[in-house]
């Protein structure tokens, strides 16, 4: 099961796939599309990958989320492609016998996705300029080139 | 002893904003042995646009992040990564 989705994630899906009977907590995280960054007015972007750098590194974010927390059941998709505000571009459920190792477990793939996953965001701005989030750069941003950009 | 012997032949992948500097997703580069991801870095730091890049980006070997010194060997899979922003 690819990690990288070009169509809208399902995170009732995710948490169906980890749910037992041994585990009585879920937890869960949406991350979402949000109309601004950097205090500019974003109204659309996309997602693109080294897509089979990605899936190796989510499967082993999931792996090593099962060794620390043996009894955790993690799930994990990822957007890739054009997506609108609001859009769920990061899903992830996490289930375990109790909450405490829930939560852990699904704060750490998270984290790991943010920090290791190869994918990169492409920032269609309200003022008509286009820019790559870059979480090092000041503002979290540099432009782009907007001819580049008129794929759709 | 063939001639090919010679030189370490490598894809290398370019993503995002990198890809738009260089006006180009894939290159295939001939090097000297030895080569390290470093010699690939140098080269690509030295193409038209390269001069955008970072001085030191993440690199990958056959998607595994690996540090500029990393051996190569002919037909590995390089990637110049721009800094991540997934999740």
């Amino acid at each position: 099961m690819p990690f990288l989705r070009e169509s809208p994630l399902d995170l009732t899906g995710l948490i169906a796939a980890v749910t037992s009977p041994e585990r009585g907590g879920i937890a869960s995280f949406l991350g979402l599309v949000r109309d601004h960054h950097g205090g500019r007015a974003v109204q659309r972007l996309e997602y693109s990958a080294y897509a089979p750098m990605a899936e190796k590194e989510c499967a082993a974010i999931l792996a090593e989320a099962h060794e620390r927390w043996p009894m955790a059941q993690v799930a994990l998709e990822h957007r890739v492609g054009a997506l609108e505000i609001g859009d769920a571009a990061v899903a992830v459920a996490a289930a375990a016998p109790h909450r405490d190792e829930a939560f852990s477990a699904c704060r750490y793939v998270i984290e790991e996705v943010k920090r290791r996953v190869p994918i990169w965001k492409r920032e269609y701005y309200a003022d008509g300029t286009v820019g790559w989030v870059d979480p090092t750069a000041p503002g979290g941003a540099v432009p782009a080139r907007p001819e580049a950009g008129q794929a759709s | 002893m063939t001639p090919t012997s010679d030189v370490v032949t490598v894809q290398v992948l370019l993503f995002a904003r990198f890809a738009e500097l260089l006006g180009a997703e894939r290159l295939v580069l001939e090097l000297p042995r030895p080569a390290t991801l470093q010699s690939v870095l140098d080269r690509v730091l030295a193409l038209p646009g390269g001069a955008g890049l970072p001085a030191r980006p993440l690199l990958a070997r056959n998607q595994t992040q690996a540090p500029p010194d990393t051996p190569l060997e002919d037909g590995d899979e390089v990637a110049v990564l721009p800094p991540l922003a997934g999740g």
